[in-house]
């Protein structure tokens, strides 16, 4: 994974709630990561930050209009941009 | 089926798939939450046969419809997926429907695939994915009003022209454009899509030579072979399934080949086709969803802020699982007493009408008797398969998952798994048919191994029996302190032991909670109907039997063989018996526990059902009616001895009893279903030796303990 320096880059996991930002990047291997693609996460797409689950984990996002759960674990491999 | 199908049939041309001797197949697919089954449901009503996948655990549902000619169609509703790149056993079954690999299920000749208008770019994905593998298809464009409240409207007439098949707006849920779709179905001259895309030029050349390896040596057909290349390159982590035909040597040889040379470059091949796929759609939808801009929060949404809210979300989930709770033991009890009143008013009956012997003690103790204690959860059943059922309907599941997912997170599970724990409290058999919506194979396993260790509804008698022995005044503070303390050492034990096995057996990967958080609808009662009663059906089926014939042997072991002297009480008799003799030879092996051979006689006959302890216990002591007041039970309890005099249930082997009952596996037909849900004898007898072993151990340590403390 390639971690850029721009200071609008951040982790989707840290994204404040109710904010969009555009996919950047995220790793190609895994089981998760390849079902975010086909689910249409890929990178340049709008996702926004709906809100954690009561104890924190996992989290919500929305994407292409519809609302997806995924854990931390694998929103913090996931590059933002704002 | 010797009728022609005219309908389907080219005439003059060459007819697709041999078609003309045979009654059309449309398999029905759609992304999960899209409204498929009530489609299903709308399009066969009731002509439907639910079975299994040979092989794997997936629900196989065949229904029958009718073209606009009357003539049969037949319609395969496949498991719900988002990709035909296949993550689980169910989405595995849908991908080898639908590229033929599967010997056991009829080939598709034309694919019926739902959408939900209001996410279209996700489920174009898998149209995308459909519209490859040459087969007619027909578009249903369902949950247009909510597209239309999310301020998005859809084209269906630009949608049918970019892609080139027909595509029908329908609203399932309530019977609109169902005539358009049945018109639609009995066309006789579907076309192929017209929809083409460039596969991307760095993976062509690995397409092609897939795709002549899949013709040649997987004999496919040059466009499912393509298809089937495509996918893959997408599926690099495939999930194979019993019962679908592998891939030759040659196609798997050239697959690798590829993917070690991609590695090399550090070519993301799957994402770019992925990517590609994405691109394609993106432009269809440019001419076919027109946006009316930001409109504001959707019900959902308002919903949601409630429901999964840090504080209301907990007082939400906390109230609905109450009323769970609550409708099982408390509602159910009033149809339970009603079956328990008509079997014991049949019992009567047939005690008077016929004349003593054998067979009528047979045919009441054994057979009415046994279907008695199988009718008597089907109340429980019910109400808990309703409450999955309206969950599921509502969307409601999905945040209870979405909730529990932390708590179950820490023994290696995920959220998914909360509710057929939850429901085992109830019974362990519904709880373990509940699994199937979880996605990875090990979990499921581990979820279906430690299910059982819910304190089930059938303990409850037992429970209730032993405390009231153990505390015979009124001190319903203690005793309702006791009856938690089982529930919360079987549930500790189930958590215990799921991160016991998710450490050590069945170790994979972190579960992933992808999963979609679909928006909430009315509940259908139709549907939730239908899966209730065809779940029961199930029950009744498979527990049942094992129940019933369980029943019966036992019968056969506490009478025979059968004491000379006719005049020998009942509690002489069990003592004589095979059942006796069996208590006896346990007894060597439970003594260290502190119990005798007549609590053996009870353990035994407990494999029916665990709630048959007390009537046993009943026979035993010699005490009439134990069923229906357990005090003159209670007291006979407390006044045995054994041979020397010394009290059989004292305060610690109550109590040591009660835990065995918390951890031993004695239900028969829980394992029959175990053995049906994983596919092979190895579990059931895994689960039976490792909990009745902990049953052991730990009664072991809490007796001698308490002996050595003089207790």
């Amino acid at each position: 994974m390639q971690i850029s320096c721009m200071p609008t880059d951040q982790k989707l996991s840290q994204l404040a709630i109710g904010t969009s930002a555009r996919v950047k990047d995220f790793p190609k291997a895994g089981a998760a990561f390849l079902r975010l693609r086909e689910m249409g996460l890929l990178a340049g797409t709008m996702v926004t930050f709906v809100r954690s689950a009561p104890m924190g984990d996992p989290i919500e996002i929305k994407i292409r209009g519809y609302h997806l759960s995924l854990r931390r674990e694998e929103a913090d491999q996931i590059t933002v941009e704002t | 089926m010797a009728d022609l199908p005219s309908h389907i049939s080219l005439p003059g041309k060459k007819r697709p798939h041999q078609a003309n001797e045979r009654t059309p197949v449309y398999a029905l697919v759609g992304n999960p939450n899209c409204g498929k089954s009530t489609l299903f449901n709308a399009l066969t009503g009731l002509k439907q046969k639910v079975g299994n996948y040979p092989g794997v655990t997936v629900e196989k549902k065949i229904g029958e419809t009718y073209s606009q000619h009357g003539k049969p169609i037949k319609l395969i509703d496949l498991p719900g997926a988002y990709s035909l790149a296949a993550r689980s056993p169910d989405e595995a079954v849908t991908r080898d429907v639908l590229l033929g690999r599967r010997a056991d299920t009829p080939q598709p000749d034309r694919i019926l695939c739902i959408i939900d208008a209001s996410n279209l770019e996700r489920n174009l994905y898998l149209v995308h994915q459909l519209l490859d593998l040459g087969r007619p298809v027909i578009l249903v464009l369902n949950m247009m009003d909510l597209a239309l409240k999310a301020g998005l409207q859809v084209h269906a007439s630009r949608l049918e022209k970019e892609l080139g098949v027909p595509v029908i707006a329908c609203e399932a849920i309530n019977g609109k454009g169902l005539v358009d779709l049945k018109l639609a179905m009995s066309r006789v001259d579907l076309s192929l899509a017209k929809h083409r895309w460039d596969v991307p030029a760095q993976v062509a050349p690995a397409v092609a030579e897939l795709q002549a390896s899949l013709t040649d040596s997987d004999g496919r057909s040059p466009l499912v072979a393509r298809a089937e290349a495509l996918l893959l390159l997408t599926d690099f982590d495939t999930v194979r399934v019993a019962g679908s035909t592998p891939l030759s040597p040659r196609t798997h040889e050239i697959l690798a080949h590829w993917q070690k040379r991609w590695e090399g470059e550090g070519t993301d091949w799957a994402g770019t086709l992925v990517a590609s796929r994405y691109d394609a759609i993106a432009k269809i939808c440019t001419d076919v969803v027109q946006s009316s801009g930001e409109v504001g929060p959707s019900i959902s949404d308002k919903i949601d802020a409630v429901v999964v809210h840090p504080f209301w979300g907990w007082l939400v989930f906390g109230g609905i699982m109450t009323a769970l709770f609550i409708s099982i033991f408390t509602l159910a009890q009033y149809p339970m007493d009603w079956i328990d009143a008509g079997m014991s008013a049949l019992g009567d009956w047939v005690k008077r009408s016929m004349t003593p012997g054998e067979l009528r003690d047979l045919l009441t103790a054994g057979v009415i008797g046994g279907a008695g204690s199988v009718l008597v959860f089907l109340p429980q059943i019910l109400i808990l398969y309703f409450f999955i059922g309206l969950l599921e309907n509502t969307g409601y599941m999905a945040r209870a998952a979405f909730i529990m997912d932390r708590l179950m997170s820490r023994v290696g599970l995920n959220g998914k798994s909360f509710i057929p724990l939850l429901g085992s409290y109830a019974c362990a058999i519904p709880g373990i048919m509940a699994t199937r919506t979880i996605e990875d194979p090990k979990d499921r396993l581990v979820t279906i191994l430690v299910a059982p260790l819910m304190s089930c509804s059938a303990r409850l008698p037992v429970y209730l029996l032993l405390i009231a022995a153990l505390l015979p005044t009124d001190a319903i503070f203690t005793k309702v302190g006791i009856m938690i303390a089982m529930y919360a050492l079987g549930t500790s034990g189930a958590f215990g032991f799921a991160w016991l096995f998710k450490r050590t057996l069945l170790k994979g990967k972190p579960p992933m909670m992808i999963m979609e958080l679909p928006p909430y609808r009315l509940p259908r009662l139709r549907d939730i109907a239908l899966h209730m009663f065809e779940r029961a059906g199930l029950f009744l089926r498979k527990a049942g039997t094992v129940i019933l014939g369980i029943s019966i042997v036992l019968w056969f072991l506490t009478t025979y063989p059968k004491l000379p002297d006719p005049a020998a009480t009942s509690t002489q008799q069990i003592a004589h018996s095979f059942a006796g003799q069996a208590g006896h030879l346990l007894e060597p092996m439970i003594k260290p526990l502190g119990f005798d051979w007549r609590i053996g006689i009870g353990l035994i006959t407990s494999f029916a059902a665990r709630e048959v302890f007390v009537n046993s216990m009943g026979v035993v002591f010699g005490v009439e009616g134990a069923d229906d007041d357990t005090t003159p039970l209670r007291d006979a309890l407390r006044q045995a001895t054994w041979p020397d005099g010394a009290p059989v249930f004292t305060a610690l082997v109550c109590i040591t009893l009660m835990v065995f009952y918390v951890f031993a596996m004695q239900c028969v037909s829980t394992l029959a279903v175990v053995r049906r849900e994983t596919n092979s004898w190895r579990w059931p007898l895994f689960q039976t030796f490792y909990m009745t072993g902990t049953a052991w151990l730990v009664c072991f340590v809490i007796y001698q303990t308490g002996r050595a403390l003089g207790y």
